[in-house]
């Protein structure tokens, strides 16, 4: 069905891609070739069986498609939507060599849409085993090493700081990419396999690390949610926004909607996105909707952006200006912001990752009229509970060390997503929550 | 759902109320806060911990624009929808010697709890507090029973010493030897008040109060400037050393959204009780 037109998405905040209908779906499942030796699934971090799921949505089977995805994918409503599936499991699509790979993120997403409009139910739980898991933070790591640990039994609670649980899915991704009843739909799904769901308490204070030791096992999943800032003048005016606080204000606290909601946001109308990231780019795309005139401003080439190539589109069309090799050194204004100095930036040589290093080009500066700035440069692990834990070994970003398993340096903590590897991707949370979760269950022996 | 199990008026838009909430008594210690939303579609704002009694968290807040207007206007026995806490880094408590707090206004509310704590620790504790007028002044006969000394003062002389309460500290610390002292109030009595202990070198906290959100170090919107480096108010305070914060830069801060608390309390008064908010 494609997505809706620009000038109406840009009124509300309702999903922009509106799927595939069901003869589409149908259609471009037929084209899989349902290879013996399926490079797709190697692409999947949660290894799906894709092939099968295909074939069933192929045989007009979707709520049976559903079920197989569920399988591996406690969230696939969410994944379609959400996943990098063109670096995944698209990319290694045999189809991709010659034609376009099979779209399997957005069957993913239709199996999944199909069988919630009929009803979801709840999957089976294994018999207690009486051992208490205590997994702290409610975002896809959480949720999905929550939902695994109660199918094996175990007694779970999860802990969540903020009123509502769903980490990112639920405060950063908007809705407009992510529909908020799409995310509590599969979250109320896990919880109802008996989670015991705590919000508005803050692991390190409302329960003490002390606390934590009745527990049989622990699962870090706090996410990486500390904002970083730049360190340059004028950052700490009035106007100039963490993408976190702007896109929780908005996605969390419905302040677009204010005063009918009462957490306030600034009225915007020139705003300056500092980023070439996915949160950058929803940040620019949220403002837009707010009817700012937004430009992004992002120190390397267009071609470096980390962003998605299909959210750097939507944001293009969307009419959200990019601002190529430049690097803010200084956020002007007396009370509030008045625009952002930025300084021109040379590419030089590729580091590591084969990207450029950007060198400031000194003296070439130029200044960006504004009363926003939204800074979206990256996020790290929050420390308030990671830095309490004693006897769990922390790299050099304060993020978890764990082995592929899920186990940190302490026999009884374990520690999956974001705060083991810094900002990352939905289903890469998912695939450590999952091991995590089978750690826990082998060492209690069952 | 958490309920209200006690509410009061202390004074002129002062109100009381005690908060059924285990999880945050269970843990609570000096100088920390909790973060409320008073209903689906409200505001989450910190107020401090003012006291605990077995499962109640009391909270002395003024009633200054919209949420807390809402929260004064719930009867004991009615709800809040979210209370989470305790949030922030409790107070520093060990033995100094002698401290002296002293509360200014509404921030008044903060200081038996940390008054209890420091008493405990063994150190002589002097209370000062100071209101607009004898009306105002909260807590008084509370501050009496903990403290070794309490002084008051009142802006118009109602009571007490006729002036600030930032007189009778610099007179006290003429007086004696005071090693440690709090300052909790109005940002622009703290900033003042701590300029009395500076020169002499005495430690000074000042418990800061900027816009937050989350109140879990996830967003940045408390972000102070305490040392010429940037500080998360809701982790890493909000008790700060007073003579290193940038006070200018919190009051420029806590202004941003003025026009905005105008409209949403005038919003409220306009909707009151036909909202289908409230019960
Ligand atoms: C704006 C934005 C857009 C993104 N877009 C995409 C995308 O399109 N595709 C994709 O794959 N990935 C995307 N990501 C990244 C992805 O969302 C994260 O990698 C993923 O959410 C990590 O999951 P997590 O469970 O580890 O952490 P989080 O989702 O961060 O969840 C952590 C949870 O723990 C809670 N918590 C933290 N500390 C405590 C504590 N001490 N006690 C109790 N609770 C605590 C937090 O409140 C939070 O709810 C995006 C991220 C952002 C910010
Ligand atoms: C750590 C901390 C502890 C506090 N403790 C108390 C207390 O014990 N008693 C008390 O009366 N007040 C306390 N405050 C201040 C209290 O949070 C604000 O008065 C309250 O948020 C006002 O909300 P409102 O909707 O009624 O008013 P608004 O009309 O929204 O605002 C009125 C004033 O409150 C400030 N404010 C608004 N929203 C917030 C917010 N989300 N966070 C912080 N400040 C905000 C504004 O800068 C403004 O000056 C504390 C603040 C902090 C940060
Ligand atoms: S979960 Fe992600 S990577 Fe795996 S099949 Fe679905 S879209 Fe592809
Ligand atoms: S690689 Fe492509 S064509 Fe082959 S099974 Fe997977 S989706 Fe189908
Ligand atoms: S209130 Fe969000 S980081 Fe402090």
């Amino acid at each position: 069905m494609g997505d809706r037109s620009v000038s109406d998405r840009l009124k509300d905040f309702e999903e922009v891609d509106m799927g595939l209908s069901q003869e589409e779906a149908i259609e471009e499942a037929s084209r899989c070739l349902q290879c013996k030796k399926p490079g797709c699934v190697d692409g999947c971090p949660v290894n799906i069986d894709i092939p099968a799921f295909i074939a069933l949505i192929a045989n007009g089977d979707f709520i049976g498609a559903a079920s197989s995805i569920r399988e591996q994918n406690l969230l696939p409503a969410i994944c379609g939507r959400v996943c990098p599936q063109e670096t995944q499991c698209e990319e290694l699509c045999i189809l991709g060599k010659k034609e376009t790979p099979i779209r399997i993120g957005q069957l993913e997403r239709f199996a999944a849409d199909q069988e919630r409009n009929k009803g979801l139910t709840v999957p089976a739980r294994k018999p207690k085993t009486g051992k208490r898991v205590a997994v702290i933070g409610s975002g896809p790591a959480g949720i999905v090493a929550a939902g695994e640990l109660a199918k094996d039994g175990h007694d779970v609670v999860l802990f969540e700081s903020l009123h509502t649980p769903g980490g990112v899915l639920t405060y950063g991704i908007p809705s407009f990419r992510l529909p908020k009843d799409v995310v509590k739909a599969e979250i109320d799904l896990i919880l109802a396999m008996g989670v015991d769901l705590k919000l508005n308490h803050l692991v390190g204070r409302t329960v003490s690390p002390d606390e934590l030791e009745g527990f049989d096992a622990v699962l870090l999943g706090t996410g990486a949610g500390l904002p970083y800032f730049m360190g340059i003048p004028g950052e700490n005016l009035s106007g100039v926004y963490s993408a976190n606080e702007f896109l929780t204000r908005v996605n969390l606290m419905h302040a677009e909607r204010f005063p009918e909601y009462d957490t306030p946001i600034a009225r915007l109308s020139r705003v300056v996105v500092v980023g070439g990231g996915n949160v950058a780019m929803d940040a620019a795309r949220t403002a837009r909707r707010m009817g700012a005139k937004v430009t992004l401003v992002y120190r390397r080439r267009e071609e470096d952006l980390p962003a998605r190539a299909a959210e750097v589109h939507h944001a293009k069309e969307e009419g959200v200006e990019i601002f190529t090799c430049a690097n803010p050194v200084k956020i002007l204004g007396e009370q509030s912001v008045t625009g952002i100095e930025c300084i021109r930036m040379k590419m030089c040589q590729l580091d590591n990752g084969g990207r450029p290093v950007p060198e400031p080009v000194e003296g070439d500066t130029f200044t960006l009229d504004c009363d926003i700035v939204i800074l979206a440069i990256g996020q790290g692990p929050n420390p308030v509970l990671v830095s309490q834990i004693k006897g769990v070994e922390k790299g050099r970003a304060g993020n978890v060390v764990t082995g592929e398993d899920g186990r940190t340096s302490h026999p009884k903590i374990f520690a999956a997503g974001d705060v083991t590897t810094g900002a990352a991707t939905v289903i890469l949370a998912m695939g450590g929550a999952k091991q995590a979760a089978r750690s826990i269950t082998a060492m209690f022996g069952n | 759902m958490y309920i209200i199990e006690k509410s009061l008026k202390l004074s002129e838009n002062v109100y009381e109320i005690w908060v059924n909430a285990p999880h945050v008594t269970r843990n609570a210690k000096a100088g920390q806060f909790v973060i409320i939303r008073t209903d689906e579609k409200g505001e989450r704002i910190p107020l401090t911990i003012s006291c605990i009694s077995g499962d109640l968290v009391r909270i002395i807040f003024m009633a200054v624009g919209k949420t807390t207007h809402a929260l004064a206007a719930i009867p004991a026995g009615g709800s809040i929808s979210d209370i989470a806490g305790p949030l922030g880094t409790p107070s520093e408590i060990k033995q100094y010697g002698t401290c002296v707090l002293v509360g200014g206004g509404v921030g008044i509310a903060s200081t038996p709890v940390i008054a209890k704590a420091l008493k405990e620790a063994g150190n002589r504790v002097i209370g000062i507090l100071g209101a607009r007028n004898a009306n105002f002044l909260i807590l008084e006969d509370e501050m009496a029973e903990i403290c070794d000394e309490l002084l008051i003062a009142t802006d118009d002389g109602s009571k007490g010493h006729h002036g600030f309460a930032a007189d009778l500290l610099k007179k006290k610390i003429d007086e004696e030897q005071v090693n440690a002292v709090w300052i909790i109030g109005p940002t622009i009595m703290m900033k003042v008040t701590s300029n009395a202990t500076r020169d002499k070198g005495i430690k000074t906290f000042v418990s800061l109060n900027p816009i937050m959100v989350d109140g879990t170090g996830m967003c940045g919107s408390c972000r102070c400037v305490v040392g010429g480096k940037t500080k998360f108010a809701c982790v890493d305070g909000p008790e700060f050393d007073a003579h290193e914060v940038d006070f200018d830069n919190l009051m420029q801060r806590q202004r941003y959204y003025m026009e905005h608390e105008k409209e949403a309390l005038s919003t409220w008064q306009e909707h009151q009780c036909t909202c289908g908010r409230h019960e």
